[in-house]
């Protein structure tokens, strides 16, 4: 049974087949150059994304109330490297479940390797108020 | 009202307008930026997906991150920063150029100055440019409002969502909007292929199981006070098949349907545009129809990365200081827009100097080749493993490249794609 991806590496786009030869053993066709293959064994095998989202903000009440227009009510944050596909969802349940005081300077590691994982998650920018 | 004189006043503070005021302050000229948000950064701040700076920092940032980056020049420097300040008046006419702005801080300022810089980004089409039928209930949103309202201010604006449209920025909402636990139910597009990148319809769509309908067109928005539903029609040969109409159910509509220039001001000042970008014509020093009024980024054309944005806007900046030192093109011709090529920018190039364009095809192709004809001689021809319309394409245009103008009697320059 063979398998179709596209390829995403650059703008070409090779349709890619795939042909499973074992557990992590993976033909790969179509492909011009050989990040095809690289790309079928990461995407088939050990799919990850980079994740971005945004944290809760701690302000202090006087803070909040005062003047809210044009006050960035929400942190980006991202991770520093690919985590794995299937569970980005808990990565992105610990991001909300941040609670992050101001000021945060961008670079700031609100998460430090996650699960082990080896991917922090970081402030993407810096807020003052 | 505050009276001010700069050598060069900047509109806009986002990546490209900063861009441009760093090269005027390094060229030490006293300058000026003009930005009615409270902050600099332009849209790159509601922007927090990452993908930016690859070619300007070699790294991958998110848009936050690579607006600070910028931003972080500007200190140290000369250049004066206007924020919560809103131009609301250009005049060209007289002897200096003024702008009369508002600002919350600042009071009324009257700003003159010998040089303008344009970067004033551009704008989302919203329902009203591509004319869907329908109820007007609340729940329609443009997919960067929605992206400002979920990135910024925190608030998240429906549930079940249908996004028009299969530009980037909507393609990006649909996962943005996943993410935050919302329901997004298709992603609906007339033309028979996606305008976003295959990346994105990978990344955002596949991995959520968001089904893209090609080929399909929003024929009606259903609901009394919100959203209930819209109304998609499958196109078959351009031909409407309204049996095969249905209706997807949903609270929320994101429209990523295109982005235009903002020229308003342009427009006051006498700046003539390009009905092919709806941004300024601009020349070899990418300035416009009025003396030392110049364009870079989104307000010039809708670029695809904003390390484009930069390069180009530190061009304009360059180009804006040298014009105020005196320096002015030696031989300009006209470059024109031949077979499959929408649109290039600057429309002339000098002779004498070093060309940059900028440039978008109209057609989906591998091994292409793009040629420079002078006088429909071929000049230069460069090989391209991949074109396709949402793609800018970058062409170097160097004085030995244009030699043959040089002798050509009404030299015409055409570029083409095939």
């Amino acid at each position: 049974m063979s398998e179709e991806l596209i390829c995403i590496t650059c703008p070409l786009g090779c349709h890619l087949t795939i042909e499973r030869k074992g557990d992590d053993e993976l033909l790969v066709s179509g492909n011009r150059c050989p990040r095809g293959v690289k790309y079928a064994n990461e995407e088939l095998l050990s799919p990850k994304r980079m994740v971005t989202a945004t944290a809760r903000v701690l302000r202090l009440p006087q803070e909040s109330q005062a003047d809210s227009l044009g006050l960035v009510a929400r942190l980006p944050v991202r991770s520093t490297g690919a985590y794995p596909k299937e569970t980005v969802g808990d990565l992105l349940q610990a991001i909300y479940a941040l609670e992050v005081p101001v000021p945060v300077k961008r670079g700031t590691v609100l998460i430090s390797n996650f699960k082990g994982s080896g991917v922090d998650v970081i402030a993407s920018r810096t807020l003052l108020e | 009202m505050k009276d001010l004189f700069f050598d060069a006043v900047v509109i806009g503070g986002g990546a490209a307008g900063m861009a441009a005021a760093l090269e005027l302050d390094a060229a030490g000229l006293s300058c000026a930026v003009i930005e009615r948000e409270e902050q600099l950064g332009g849209i790159l701040t509601q922007c927090i997906h990452n993908g930016f700076g690859l070619i300007e920092f070699n790294e991958e940032l998110s848009g936050p991150e690579f607006a600070e980056r910028i931003e972080e020049k500007l200190q140290g420097t000369n250049i004066r920063s206007f924020t919560s300040t809103t131009v609301m008046e250009l005049d060209a006419g007289s002897e200096n150029k003024v702008l009369f702005c508002y600002s919350a801080l600042w009071g009324v300022l009257r700003l003159s100055c010998n040089a303008i810089v344009l970067a004033m980004g551009c704008r989302e089409r919203n329902r009203g440019n591509i004319r869907i039928p329908g109820d007007r209930p609340a729940g329609v949103y443009t997919a960067g409002l929605a992206q400002r309202l979920v990135n910024i201010e925190g608030y998240v604006p429906g549930k079940d969502i249908v996004i028009i449209g299969s530009g980037d920025i909507g393609l990006i909402m649909a996962r943005r909007m996943s993410w935050v636990g919302c329901k997004v139910h298709a992603v609906v597009e007339i033309l028979p292929y996606p305008s976003g990148l295959t990346r994105n319809i990978v990344q955002c769509l596949n991995d959520f199981d968001i089904p893209l309908y090609l080929s399909h067109l929003t024929t009606n928005i259903i609901g009394r006070d919100r959203v209930e539903g819209v109304e998609i029609t499958p196109l078959e040969n351009g031909a409407l098949m309204s049996d095969k109409a249905f209706t997807i159910p949903c609270d929320t509509i994101l429209l990523s349907v295109g982005l235009v220039p903002e020229n308003e001001l342009s427009r006051m000042a006498g700046v003539e545009l390009n009905p092919m970008t709806n941004g300024p014509l601009v020349d070899s020093m990418l300035m416009t129809n009025v003396p030392g009024i110049f364009a870079c980024g989104n307000v010039l054309h809708v670029h695809d990365l904003v390390d484009y944005v930069v390069e180009e806007s530190r061009r304009a900046g360059k180009y804006a200081a040298q014009w105020l030192k005196g320096r002015r093109p030696v031989r300009e011709v006209r470059v024109k827009a031949g077979a499959n090529v929408r649109y290039l920018a600057p429309v002339r190039v000098d002779v004498q100097a070093d060309n940059k364009l900028y440039m978008r095809t109209l057609i989906v192709k591998n091994d292409a080749v793009l040629e420079v004809r002078v006088n429909n001689r071929v000049v230069k021809s460069i090989r391209k493993n991949h074109i396709q319309p949402s793609e800018m394409i970058q062409l170097q245009l160097s004085p030995k490249d244009l030699e043959s103008v040089l002798s050509a009697p009404d030299p015409v320059v055409e570029v083409s794609i095939n």
